[in-house]
C-alpha cells in the first residue's frame, strides 16, 4: 500500500496520445501509466515496455501437459494395471494422441490464463484506483508520478501543452488492494 | 490521419460516424436499462422448456433408460443424435474467435462474443446426453481418471468414447476461459460507468478490477493470440473425436475415414447457421444493426455456403465409396438409408443440407435477412436429420435380419431435447441482459479502420492525385 500523488491529463485521440508519451518520457518526469480503453498497438512499445512472455510460459504449460498425459497412460497401461485390449499391445503410442492434444491444450490454456490474472494482479475482490471513469470508455488516461519537489502547476501546464482535455492532480493508492466497487475508500473521502 | 489504413472499396464493420462513447453507450445500454416485454416473454418460455426437460430427465432416471425408446438394435438414439448435434453448433463460436483471429478477420470482432457465449451454451446441452445415456448417472465420475475403490482400475484410454470426454471437457473449459479473458475488460467499461451501487459491486467483481494499463493489454493481446493458436487445433480436434466415436466401431455405415473431416464441415456448417438465427434476432431487439451489419451476415452465408458443399461432397462420396468398396453390408446400409422406412430422414437432410445452402451463391439472397434467418433454421433442421441418419439409420438393420427394427423416440426423450432448448436460451437470454452481446474493446480497436465514418473521412484522401497527397505528408511531417 503506497498512497502516492498523481498528475492526470486525459486524451481523446490516440493520434495525440502517443506524441505526449514520448514528450513526458523525453522530459523526465516519472510516468506511472497509460490507461486505455481498448489496446492500442505500439503503446507498449512507446512507453518502453518490453515484449511480454506470457507464450513461453504457455510453451511450458503445455509441454507440461503433454508429459503428463503420455507418462501417465504409459505408466497405467504398462506398469500399474495392464489390460489387454483386443491382442494390441499394452504401450500403444498411437491411441494416446488425442487425450495427450486435449491435455497439452488443457494446461497450456489453464496455466496461461492464470499467469495472465497473476501478472496483471487481477481477481474478483481485487480493486484498484480509477484515475477517470471515462478510462475504460473513450478516454486514453496518462499518470504521472509527482513527489515533493514538483512544481504541480508547471506538470499540469506541460500536460495541456501535448493536448490534454482534460487535467487534474490525484492522491491516490498506486497498488491493487481487496475492497468493494460501490464504497469509496478514505483516501477518496479526505 | 489515423495510424493505420484501411482501402475504402473494403465493406465498413461498423455503420453510422461512430465515436468511441458512442460505441460503449450502443452496446451497453441494454444492459443498463429493464428488459422489454418480448425479453420476459421470451426467458419465461424457456425456464418452461427447462422445467420440462428436467421433469422428463429425472423420469427417465428414475424408472432407467427402458423408458426410451432405444433397444437393444438401436442403442443410440434421439440422445446421441441430439448430443452431436449440439456439439456440432459448439463450433462457430471458437472458430469465429480463434480461426479468423489468426486470419486477421476483421468482421470476427462484430460477431465473436456473441458466437463464443452461443459455444458454451450448445456445450453445456450437449454434455448433458452422454451423461445421461449413461443410465445410472451417480456412476458418471467413473469415466473421469480417478483413484478408485474398484482396485486401481482405470477407464480405457484407448477408447473413443473416453477421448471425447477429454476432448469435449477441454474444448469447454477453453472456450470459456477464451470468452471470459475477453470479457474482463467490459465488465470493467461497464463498471466505471455504473450508476447504481449494486451494478457497481458486481461488474466490479466481474471485472477482476482490470484497469486496462499498456502492460495489461500487452498481456491480453499475447494470450489472445496464444489461446486462438491453442482453440484452433482444438476445435477440429473436438469433432474429429466425436467422429471417431462412430469412424472406430465395425458398423457399415459407420466405419469410414472421411468420418473427421467431413464431421469437421458440418459442425461448422450447422454452428454458422445458428449463429445467424440467434444474431438476426439479437441485433434487431438489441439495436445492433450497425454493429452487426449485412456485411456480417453476408460473409457467414459465405462460410455456409462452402462447408454446405463439402458436407454435400462428402455424402456422395460415401455413396461411392459404399458401391466401390465392393462390401455387400456397406451397399445395403446405404440402400436402407435411402429406401428404406427411413427414406424421409435420408431425403430430408439432403434437401436442407445440400440443395437449399446453394441458394447462397446467389449475393442478393446472402444479403436478405429473412431468407439468411429462414436459411439458417432449415440448415440446422437439415443437420439434425444427417445425425439421425448417421446413427438410426446405420443400426436399425444390422448384420442379423432377425433383429432388424424400427425406431421411434418417447416422450421422455424428446422432452429431454427440448429441455436443452429450454436450457440454451435460459442462457443466453441472460447472456443478452447483462453480458456486453457485442465486444465493445474489440469494436473500438477496428473503429478507426474499418467504420464507416473513418471511410467517409479517407474518401478525400482517396480522391487525391499521388503527388498532391505525398506533398501534404511531407509538410505534415515538418509541423
Amino acid at each position: 500500500m503506497a498512497i502516492k500523488k498523481f498528475a492526470v491529463a486525459c486524451y481523446d485521440d490516440e493520434a495525440v496520445l502517443f506524441p505526449a508519451v514520448k514528450s513526458v518520457r523525453h522530459s523526465g518526469y516519472k510516468l506511472h501509466d497509460v490507461y486505455t480503453p481498448f489496446a492500442v498497438h505500439g503503446l507498449d512499445v512507446a512507453m518502453g515496455h518490453k515484449e511480454t512472455d506470457l507464450h513461453v510460459a504457455g510453451f511450458i504449460y503445455g509441454i507440461t501437459g503433454t508429459s503428463t498425459a503420455v507418462g501417465f497412460m504409459s505408466w497405467i497401461f504398462t506398469s500399474d494395471w495392464p489390460i489387454n485390449y483386443g491382442g494390441k499391445p499394452h504401450w500403444s503410442l498411437p491411441a494416446f494422441i488425442p487425450i495427450t492434444f486435449e491435455l497439452t491444450v488443457l494446461f497450456a490454456a489453464v496455466g496461461m490464463v492464470l499467469t495472465f490474472c497473476y501478472l496483471n494482479q487481477i481477481m474478483p475482490g481485487v480493486k484498484k484506483h480509477v484515475f477517470h471513469p471515462r478510462q475504460s470508455d473513450d478516454y486514453f488516461v496518462m499518470a504521472i508520478e509527482l513527489n515533493d519537489h514538483t512544481n504541480e502547476q508547471e506538470v499540469l501546464n506541460f500536460l495541456k501543452g501535448t493536448g490534454a482535455v482534460e487535467t487534474s492532480v490525484q492522491t491516490a493508492e498506486s497498488e491493487w488492494w481487496y475492497g468493494r466497487w460501490d464504497k469509496k475508500e478514505a483516501y477518496e473521502l479526505a | 490521419m489515423h495510424l493505420k489504413y484501411e482501402s475504402i472499396v473494403r465493406e465498413p464493420l461498423v455503420d453510422g460516424d461512430k465515436t468511441y462513447a458512442n460505441v460503449t453507450e450502443d452496446i451497453v445500454r441494454p444492459i443498463e436499462q429493464k428488459p422489454g416485454r418480448m425479453w420476459y416473454v421470451g426467458f419465461i418460455f424457456s425456464l418452461i422448456l427447462l422445467g420440462f426437460g428436467v421433469f422428463s430427465v429425472v423420469w427417465e432416471v428414475y424408472w432407467g433408460i427402458g423408458v426410451w425408446g432405444i433397444n437393444r438394435t438401436v442403442g443410440w438414439g434421439w440422445d446421441i443424435t441430439n448430443f452431436v448435434w449440439w456439439i456440432g453448433i459448439g463450433h462457430a463460436g471458437t472458430l469465429i474467435s480463434a480461426i479468423l483471429l489468426l486470419f486477421r478477420q476483421g468482421w470476427r470482432t462484430g460477431v465473436n462474443r456473441a458466437a463464443e457465449a452461443m459455444t458454451i451454451f450448445a456445450v453445456m446441452c450437449a454434455g448433458q446426453f452422454p451423461i445421461f445415456h449413461m443410465g445410472r448417472v451417480w456412476d458418471g465420475f467413473w469415466v473421469l481418471p480417478l483413484p478408485n475403490t474398484r482396485g486401481p482400475l482405470w477407464p480405457n484410454f484407448n477408447s473413443a468414447l473416453l477421448w471425447d470426454v477429454f476432448a469435449i471437457s477441454t474444448y469447454f473449459t477453453v472456450s470459456l476461459l477464451f470468452w471470459y479473458s475477453g470479457l474482463i475488460p467490459d465488465f470493467a467499461t461497464i463498471r466505471d460507468r455504473a450508476k447504481t451501487k449494486f451494478r457497481k459491486r458486481m461488474y466490479g467483481l466481474a471485472s477482476f478490477g482490470w484497469t486496462g494499463t499498456a502492460k495489461n493489454w500487452q498481456r491480453m493481446e499475447a494470450l489472445a493470440l496464444v489461446l486462438a493458436g491453442l482453440s484452433t487445433p482444438l476445435v477440429l480436434s473436438v469433432h474429429t473425436i466425436v467422429s471417431f466415436d462412430f469412424a472406430t466401431s465395425v458398423i457399415p455405415g459407420w466405419h469410414t475415414t472421411i468420418f473427421p473431416p467431413y464431421f469437421v464441415a458440418g459442425a461448422i456448417f450447422s454452428g454458422f447457421a445458428m449463429v445467424q438465427t440467434l444474431l438476426i434476432l439479437s441485433r434487431r431487439i438489441l439495436n445492433l444493426e450497425d454493429y452487426i451489419t449485412i456485411g456480417h451476415l453476408e460473409a457467414m452465408n459465405k462460410v455456409i455456403v462452402l462447408t454446405g458443399s463439402i458436407v454435400g461432397t462428402a455424402y456422395l462420396t460415401e455413396l461411392f465409396m459404399s458401391w466401390y468398396s465392393g462390401v455387400l453390408y456397406e451397399q445395403e446400409a446405404f440402400k436402407w438409408r435411402i429406401l428404406g422406412p427411413y427414406w424421409w430422414s435420408y431425403w430430408a437432410m439432403m434437401t436442407c443440407n445440400v440443395v437449399s445452402p446453394q441458394l447462397f451463391w446467389f449475393k442478393k439472397l446472402r444479403r436478405n435477412v429473412p431468407f439468411t434467418f429462414i436459411m439458417s433454421i432449415v440448415v440446422n433442421i437439415g443437420m439434425w436429420f444427417e445425425r439421425f441418419v448417421i446413427i438410426v439409420t446405420s443400426l436399425y438393420r444390422d448384420y442379423l435380419p432377425g433383429s432388424w427394427t424400427y425406431y421411434s423416440p418417447t416422450w421422455p426423450e424428446i422432452g429431454f431435447y427440448v429441455g436443452t432448448f429450454g436450457l440454451f436460451f435460459t442462457c443466453y437470454f441472460l447472456f443478452a441482459k447483462y453480458f456486453p452481446v457485442v465486444a465493445v474493446h474489440e469494436i473500438k480497436f477496428i473503429l478507426k479502420t474499418s467504420g464507416e465514418g473513418q471511410k467517409k473521412r479517407m474518401d478525400s484522401i482517396e480522391q487525391k492525385s499521388t503527388e498532391e497527397f505525398l506533398h501534404e505528408q511531407m509538410e505534415h511531417a515538418h509541423h
